[in-house]
C-alpha cells in the first residue's frame, strides 16, 4: 500500500514539474509537449480505467467522467486546464490515500494491544510461543515493558501494571499475587508469573480487537444516507451537464463552445468523493477516539445514537455503586449474632451473589461446604439451603413472604437480608454498598449534555434504592424489581419518553435489558460474553463518567459530520451554480472536487484527536513503556 | 453465515460504496458491508448458497473494479 503510494507520489511530483515548466516556454509546441507529458504522467491510470469502464458500460464512473471532462477541455483547446484538472485530481487522490492510510495506522496504533508472543514456562524451561498456542493452566512469564499476552492470575511477583491500552486509565495499577490481570496491559516494573485462565480466543485482547474490527461494518444512518445520496448525485450532475451542453445552444443562446465548457466544469464536480470518504472517516475516527478512553463502541450507528440520548437508565449495583458489599449491622433473634452469621454464611456458600459473598467475608469462622445441601438460589429474592439439617432462608421481603414468614420492618438505607431458620424468623443482616466516587458527577455531566432524565433500576428495597438515588441525583427510581421485570420497566420507559434511551448495567444479570435498550452500555470490561454480545457500547472501566465522555465524543463526531456535509454540498452546488452561469472555470471546479475532499478529510481527522478537557490522559507515559 | 474478508486494492471510497450496492443486490445476500477504512467486507448470506454468492461477488468486483480482490 505504502509502496504504491510512494510511486504514485513521484509520478505526481514529476507531473507538477512538467506542468510548471510548460509555462516557461513561449514556444507553443514546446509548452504543449510539456503539458501533454504532465497530463499523461498524472492521468494515464485515470484514462486507462476510463476506457476499461466505458467498454463495460459503466458510464458514471468517476475515472470516465474525469477523462471526458479533460478530453473535452483539450478539444476546446484549453490545454493547461486539461492538464491542471488531471494533475489536481491526482494530487487529491494521493492525499486521500495518504490521509486514510495514516488514520488507519493511528487507529491500529491505538489498538496496538495484540501480543506477539508469550513466554511459557514448561518443564523448567522458558520458551517463547505464539499466544494462540498457550493453554489454560500454563504459567507465563511477563517481563517489564512487555504486554501481558493472556488473561490470568498472578502466581508470583509484584508489579505496576499499565492498563491504559485496555481501560484508558492513565495511572498504573499495583498488582500482586492473587490478582487477575487482563491481556493487553503492560507490565511496568517487576517480573510477573501468571497462570493462564483463558485461551487466547477468549481473552480480553482478542475480544476487543474483534469488536473494533467489526465496528466499521455497522454503518451510521448518516453514512447510509450519504451512500444513497451519492448514487443519485453523479447521474444527476452528469445529466444536467448534458442538458447544459445541448439545450441552451439549440435555443440559440450564445455559442456551443461556451456551453460545452460549462458542461465540462460540471463533470469535474460530479464525484461525491468528499462526502463518501469523510463521513465514514469521521465515524471511524470517533470510534478510535472512544477506544482510547476505554470506550468500545460497536458501530457507527451506535456512536450516532449516543448523541441524542434523552433518557439514561442505570442499574444500581455495580454501576452506580461499587458492588462491594460489607456487612454493617447484624441483629439476631433467639440465637447469637455469631450463630446467625454462621448459618447465613453456610447457606450461601455456593452463591456468587455479592450479598452472599459479603456475608461469608463477615463471618470469622470456617465455612464448610459439606455441611450444606439442597442449595437453591432464587434470582431477585435470595437463597435457601439446608445447613446441618436446618432449613435456612436468607433473602429479602419477597423470599420471606414466599416462605410464609413475617420479617421485622427495619428502616435502614442499606440492603437487608432477612434470615429464617426452620421456618422461624431469626433476624437480619444489613449490608451497605459504597457509591462510586464519580457517580454523582457523571449524572451532573450527563444533565449538562442535555440528558433529560436519569432513571435507576434496582432489585433492592425502596429505602436502599432511594437513598442511593438521592445521593447521586437520579430523577426516577424503580426499586424492588426482579431481573425479568427490568425489561418490562425499560419498555415502559421507552414508550413513555421520546428520544433515545441508554441503559447502563454491569451485564451480570441484565443482558436482556442491555439488548432491549436503544443503546445498551455494558460496564466493567469485556468480562461476561453475554454482556458484550448484548451491548452496543462497552466501558472498559467501571466508571459511569465514561458514558458522558462517550456522549461528548459522539456529539463531536456528529458536529464534524454535519460541517462536512454542509461545507461539501455548499461548495459543490455553489460552484455548479456559478459554472452554469459561466462564472466558474475548471479551476474552481477542481477545487470544488479535490479541494473540498482534502479539507473534509482534514476536518474528519480532528475527531480522531479528541481530547477530553476534563481529564487529560497522558499517552506519552504509555508510549514510553511500549518502547 | 456471516464471514469477514480482507480486501486488497480497494483504493477509493466511492468504489467501495458501489461494490457494496452491487453485491447487496445479489440473490441470497442477507447483508453486506464493505468498509473502505478497514479494507474489509462482511458478507452475510444463506449457508446453502454462501460459496456461490461469494463467487458472484468476486465476479462483480472483477467487473466493476478489477483491482479489488478478496483475500482468502
Amino acid at each position: 500500500m505504502l509502496m504504491k503510494l510512494k510511486k504514485q507520489m513521484y509520478k505526481v511530483v514529476a507531473a507538477i514539474f512538467l506542468f510548471a515548466i510548460s509555462f516557461v516556454f513561449s514556444n507553443e509546441y514546446l509548452s504543449l509537449s510539456f503539458l501533454g507529458g504532465s497530463y499523461l504522467l498524472a492521468g494515464w491510470p485515470v484514462v486507462r480505467k476510463a476506457f476499461r469502464n466505458m467498454r463495460r458500460g459503466h458510464l458514471f464512473d468517476e475515472n470516465f467522467l474525469m477523462a471526458v471532462a479533460t478530453f473535452g477541455a483539450i478539444a476546446l483547446r484549453q490545454y493547461s486546464e486539461a492538464a491542471g484538472v488531471m494533475l489536481f485530481y491526482q494530487i487529491g487522490e494521493l492525499f486521500q490515500a495518504y490521509a486514510v492510510a495514516k488514520s488507519r495506522r493511528s487507529i491500529s496504533a491505538l489498538m496496538d494491544i495484540r501480543p506477539d508472543y508469550a513466554n511459557v514456562k514448561r518443564g523448567g524451561e522458558v520458551c517463547s510461543v505464539s499466544p494462540e498456542k498457550v493453554v489454560v493452566g500454563d504459567i507465563i512469564i511477563v517481563k517489564p515493558g512487555e504486554k501481558i499476552p493472556l488473561d490470568g492470575l498472578i502466581v508470583k511477583g509484584y508489579s505496576l501494571v499499565d492498563t491504559a491500552a485496555i481501560t484508558g486509565e492513565s495511572v498504573p495499577r499495583e498488582l500482586v499475587v492473587g490478582d487477575m490481570v487482563d491481556s493487553g496491559c503492560v507490565v511496568v516494573s517487576g517480573l510477573l508469573e501468571i497462570e493462564v485462565r483463558k485461551p487466547y480466543g477468549d481473552s480480553t485482547v482478542a475480544k476487543i480487537l474483534n469488536l473494533v474490527e467489526t465496528s466499521a461494518s455497522k454503518k451510521a444512518k448518516t453514512e447510509q444516507f450519504i451512500t444513497r445520496f451519492a448514487r443519485y448525485y453523479t447521474p444527476l450532475v452528469v445529466v444536467s451537464a448534458i442538458l447544459l451542453a445541448v439545450i441552451p445552444p439549440l435555443c440559440g443562446w450564445s455559442e456551443w463552445r461556451d456551453w460545452i465548457y460549462r458542461a465540462l466544469t460540471f463533470l469535474v464536480i460530479s464525484c461525491p468523493c468528499a462526502l463518501v470518504i469523510s463521513i465514514p472517516l469521521s465515524f471511524f475516527g470517533g470510534i478510535g477516539a472512544a477506544s482510547r478512553y476505554g470506550i468500545l463502541v460497536k458501530g457507527g450507528d451506535y456512536l450516532q445514537a449516543l448523541a441524542d440520548v434523552k433518557t439514561v437508565v442505570f442499574d444500581k449495583t455495580g454501576t452506580l455503586t461499587k458492588g462491594t458489599f460489607r456487612v454493617v449491622q447484624v441483629k439476631s433473634m433467639g440465637m447469637s449474632e455469631h450463630e446467625l452469621l454462621e448459618l447465613a454464611a453456610c447457606a450461601g456458600v455456593f452463591s456468587s451473589h455479592p450479598v452472599s459473598q459479603s456475608i461469608r467475608k463477615a463471618f470469622t469462622g470456617d465455612v464448610c461446604e459439606q455441611d450444606v445441601v439442597e442449595f437453591t438460589e432464587i434470582a431477585g429474592q435470595g437463597i435457601t439451603s439446608i445447613v446441618r439439617g436446618r432449613k435456612v432462608a436468607v433473602g429479602n421481603n419477597k423470599l420471606m413472604a414466599s416462605e410464609g414468614i413475617e420479617p421485622e420492618d427495619v428502616m435502614l438505607a442499606g440492603t437487608l437480608s432477612h434470615v429464617a431458620v426452620d421456618g422461624v424468623y431469626a433476624g437480619w443482616i444489613a449490608i451497605a454498598d459504597e457509591i462510586k466516587a464519580d457517580a454523582a458527577i457523571a449524572i451532573q455531566e450527563l444533565k449538562k449534555l442535555g440528558v433529560q432524565r436519569t432513571v435507576m433500576l434496582s432489585g433492592d428495597r425502596k429505602t436502599a434504592a432511594e437513598s442511593v438515588a438521592k445521593a447521586v441525583g437520579i430523577d426516577i427510581v424503580c426499586s424492588e424489581l426482579l431481573p425479568q421485570h427490568k425489561v418490562e420497566q425499560l419498555e415502559t420507559l421507552m414508550t413513555c419518553y421520546s428520544g433515545r434511551l441508554a441503559y447502563v448495567g454491569d451485564g451480570i444479570n441484565d443482558a436482556p435489558v442491555l439488548a432491549r435498550a436503544d443503546i445498551g452500555v455494558a460496564m466493567g470490561g469485556v468480562g461476561t460474553d453475554a454482556a458484550v454480545e448484548a451491548s452496543d457500547v462497552v466501558l472498559m472501566t467501571d466508571e459511569p463518567m465514561k458514558l458522558a465522555t462517550a456522549v461528548k465524543i459522539s456529539r463531536r463526531t456528529l458536529n464534524v459530520v454535519k460541517q462536512n456535509i454542509v461545507f461539501a454540498l455548499g461548495i459543490k452546488f455553489g460552484v455548479l451554480g456559478l459554472g452554469a452561469w459561466g462564472m466558474a472555470t475548471m479551476w474552481e471546479a477542481v477545487f470544488a472536487d479535490v479541494g473540498v475532499s482534502v479539507i473534509a478529510i482534514l476536518n474528519a481527522l480532528r475527531v480522531l484527536y479528541f481530547r477530553n478537557k476534563d481529564r487529560l490522559i497522558h499517552n506519552s507515559s504509555v508510549q514510553k513503556h511500549r518502547q | 453465515m456471516r464471514k469477514s474478508f480482507d480486501l486488497e486494492g480497494l483504493d477509493c471510497a466511492n468504489c467501495a460504496a458501489k461494490l457494496e450496492a452491487a453485491i447487496r443486490a445479489l440473490t441470497g445476500v442477507t447483508d453486506v458491508s464493505i468498509s473502505f477504512l478497514t479494507q474489509k467486507m462482511v458478507l452475510e448470506a444463506d449457508d446453502a448458497v454462501f460459496e456461490k454468492v461469494l463467487k458472484q461477488a468476486e465476479a462483480l468486483m472483477k467487473d466493476l473494479e478489477d483491482d479489488v480482490e478478496i483475500c482468502r
